[in-house]
């Protein structure tokens, strides 16, 4: 409580006294040479998954805990996957939100696991801000990546989309990118907007109807639209969001079929997009609500090839929070 | 012979009647005393030169936890705070537990307040039965038992034949009814104003509509019952507009805000922290210049703490887990001068909206030096600087957003009816 010092960001949480990461909680804040230094070590990890032995032993003898205070396969998978190529014994705690509620508060929960000498915790949760509090409450020697926190944040999320855009697209410094959907309640979203941002992306483009932008969305340096085809008109990127099924009983849209209708990308729609434009989904998608399953499936669509650079980019933050992302040695010692 | 105090020296204020003076203020029974009565047996002088003396502090809304939330603060432990930070008249809100629906909570809550031997306790009935805002409270029961006033708090009445018939019987009954206008939909899913930083965030906000549609909607019910209605905690630039109509209307209708809404944004939430997490929120900056205006042109009656202590639990969760409200005793007095400081308004305004508005909108006497006045008085040192620290707060709630700043402006000396309930003049 007393460290709770006001105006204190998260950027200063996250990286230590010498500018390194310590945890990986936002992008928001975050210096341009770090993101492209994770993406340039994610560069370096992304052929380990091609070898026979798909490991490196950069975190052998750490114990790194998946703390999953929310459902997720995807997201939880490619992080376990991440810390085994690195050699890290995983930990895979699935705490339902109920079990909590029931009486342990979040601190209790945290020191029982610092109890169990872990090194690094994964996190998601519902809250936003979570990650960020256990950051605050855990003892100095474990670092924290956030796996996504409420509407908040989803950093690894947003590295791994900025590394397939460079993958595609190599600079961007000359791009339009489009995120188009549910902006209000994507974290997705928000860490996509602040690594384009800081990235230097000159045109960074938010898609949807009202009901489903934030308030003052502009003040995270995007440009609004309501239509789609304005929206994505001559865009180099696409990125569409998931939609909640949630959304249709909270009354903010009137059903999936309508949606798709005014939002959904369809190979017509794509077509106002640039020529080589590429499409991206965080997943898992919803074919015929936010996206045709012919666009989904299509040439210009990297959704798969997001899920598995998300390991790379998951291997390169992990071993970057624990000092361990001198590559080059753990390489020779592999091999 | 009566004895008497003699407060010597200090820079008298007295909002009621606009003195600004270096003199002497006399107190004899209980009560302000225009001079050194003749033949009375002076008892004690004490010299004040360098501080200000003033009318004792009140808050129209302090959370005091007793009964039922113990573990956050007692009775005892904020009637103390409240003195030690030149409050004389405190107001309790009734969601205790069980709630203040009834004389026999209330009378509880005296009781205690009486053996604690701090500030004056108020106690605001309960509008509806358990706050449930649906069935009227007895509400001619607690005004029989003290209560100065009726108020659903936070918890908005959806039914607005509850809300109307509510204003309506405590018309009759002769009771002010406290309103914290915010519609239930609007407001019931955010955790903080709906804007630049809940976007940012990532936290479901609260837009400024939801006070805005109430203040209507409770406006247009005052009306039309008659009833006296304070407006509490007012937060929006845009809220003002009605509440001024309606004065201009002449409907019996006050207003205040919290210091923490003329104080702080939503922005200074900055990352998560949960010691600014108020219901009502913080807004943003244009509300907070319209707020601090309001102030200064009397068209918001009064400033108030609406001190919330809580436990260390209640804010260590992320953010929308955690409790609302910031404890505020121990801030509100340098937070008041900081704002004069900063000239948003002059020293008279400022004290005459933290006492004599408050006195007059609960129907007290106080918030004046005037003769004959009960003797709430405070002293305080308007250039003491002191850090805020956990250790520094006297309330039991620990949760302020001004840890970690340095303030300006202490209080020193506390009277209340007369007799001297707080004294640090030693620590000048």
């Amino acid at each position: 409580m007393a460290c709770r010092m006001k105006g204190m960001h998260a950027d200063n949480l996250q990286l230590d006294a010498h500018g390194r990461l310590k945890h990986f909680l936002a992008i928001e804040g975050l210096p341009r040479a770090l993101l492209t230094q994770i993406l340039d070590n994610a560069e370096r990890f992304a052929p380990v998954g091609d070898r026979a032995v798909k490991k490196v032993p950069l975190l052998r003898g750490k114990t790194v805990a998946n703390l999953f205070f929310e459902p997720s396969t995807r997201t939880r998978t490619t992080f376990d996957l991440a810390a085994k190529r690195l050699s890290a014994d995983v930990l895979n705690l699935n705490i339902e939100a109920s079990s909590t509620k029931k009486g342990e508060s979040l601190s209790d929960t945290l020191r029982n696991l610092e109890a169990m000498q872990c090194d690094m915790f994964v996190v998601r949760h519902q809250s936003s801000g979570a990650a960020n509090f256990i950051a605050r409450q855990i003892a100095p020697h474990i670092s924290v990546i956030n796996g996504g926190d409420g509407r908040h944040e989803h950093p690894t999320q947003a590295m791994l989309d900025v590394f397939t855009i460079r993958r595609w697209k190599r600079r961007f410094d000359a791009l339009t990118v489009a995120i188009v959907g549910d902006v209000a309640h994507s974290r997705v979203a928000r860490s996509e907007i602040h690594a384009l941002r800081i990235l230097g992306v000159p045109e960074i483009r938010v898609v949807g109807p009202k009901t489903l932008i934030p308030a003052e969305v502009e003040s995270l340096g995007v440009r609004v639209f309501h239509d789609l085809e304005a929206g994505i008109k001559g865009a180099d990127v696409v990125i569409m969001l998931r939609l909640q099924q949630e959304r249709m009983q909270s009354a903010l849209l009137p059903s999936g079929h309508e949606y798709f209708r005014e939002y959904g990308l369809t190979a017509a729609r794509l077509k106002l997009a640039a020529k080589d434009a590429i499409v991206m989904h965080p997943g898992p998608i919803n074919r015929g609500v936010e996206i045709a399953s012919d666009i989904a499936d299509g040439a210009q669509s990297v959704i798969l090839q997001q899920v598995t650079f998300g390991i790379a980019v998951r291997m390169a933050v992990m071993s970057m929070v624990m000092g361990t992302q001198a590559l080059g040695g753990a390489d020779a010692e592999h091999d | 012979m009566p004895s008497m105090i003699r407060l010597r020296g200090g820079r008298v204020i007295d909002p009621a009647t606009g003195m600004d003076e270096v003199t002497d203020v006399y107190v004899e029974g209980g009560a302000i005393a225009g001079s050194a009565p003749r033949g009375a047996k002076l008892k004690r002088t004490v010299d004040v030169a360098g501080l200000v003396v003033a009318p004792g502090l009140v808050d129209l809304g302090a959370r005091l936890r007793e009964p039922g939330f113990e573990h956050k603060a007692s009775i005892a432990s904020e009637a103390r705070a409240a003195v030690r930070n030149g409050f004389t008249t405190v107001c309790c809100t009734p969601d205790t537990a069980p709630v203040m629906d009834n004389p026999a909570v209330v009378e509880h809550v005296v009781q205690r307040a009486g053996a604690a031997r701090g500030a004056r306790i108020k106690c605001l009935g309960a509008l509806t039965v358990g706050l449930n805002g649906q069935v009227l409270a007895e509400m001619h029961a607690l005004k029989s038992a003290g209560c100065v006033g009726v108020t659903n708090l936070d918890r908005a009445i959806m039914d607005t034949t509850v809300l109307k018939h509510a204003m309506a019987y405590a018309a009759s009954a002769g009771l002010t009814v406290f309103l914290q206008s915010e519609d239930y939909w609007l407001g019931s899913q955010g955790h903080m104003h709906e804007g630049a930083t809940s976007t940012r965030l990532g936290i479901p906000g609260i837009p400024r509509a939801a006070e805005i549609i109430a203040l209507h909607r409770d406006l247009t019910l005052v009306a039309a019952t008659g009833v006296r209605a304070h407006f509490g905690r007012l937060t929006t630039a845009e809220g003002l507009k009605p509440i001024h109509d309606a004065r201009r209307a002449g409907l019996p209708v006050t207003a205040d805000t919290s210091i923490l809404n003329l104080t702080y944004t939503a922005a200074d939430i900055g990352d998560f922290d949960a010691n600014y997490h108020l219901r009502p929120p913080l807004r943003d900056a244009a509300d907070r210049s319209a707020l601090r205006a309001a102030v200064k042109r009397g068209s918001l009656d009064a400033v108030c703490a609406y001190h919330e202590p809580h436990d260390a639990d209640a804010k260590a969760a992320p953010f929308a887990l955690t409790e609302p409200g910031a404890s505020t005793f121990d801030i509100f007095l340098p937070a008041l001068l900081d704002l004069v400081a900063r000239g948003a308004f002059d020293l008279l305004t400022a004290l005459k909206a933290a006492s004599l508005a408050p006195c007059r909108i609960l129907g007290l006497p106080g918030g004046t030096l005037a003769p004959g006045a009960p003797a709430d008085v405070c002293v305080f040192d308007p250039a003491a600087e002191w850090d805020v620290t956990p250790d520094a707060l006297a309330s039991a709630g620990k949760n302020s957003p001004f840890l970690g700043r340095r303030l300006r402006g202490r209080n020193r000396l506390t009277l209340v009816g007369g007799s001297v309930v707080f004294d640090d003049l030693k620590a000048r």
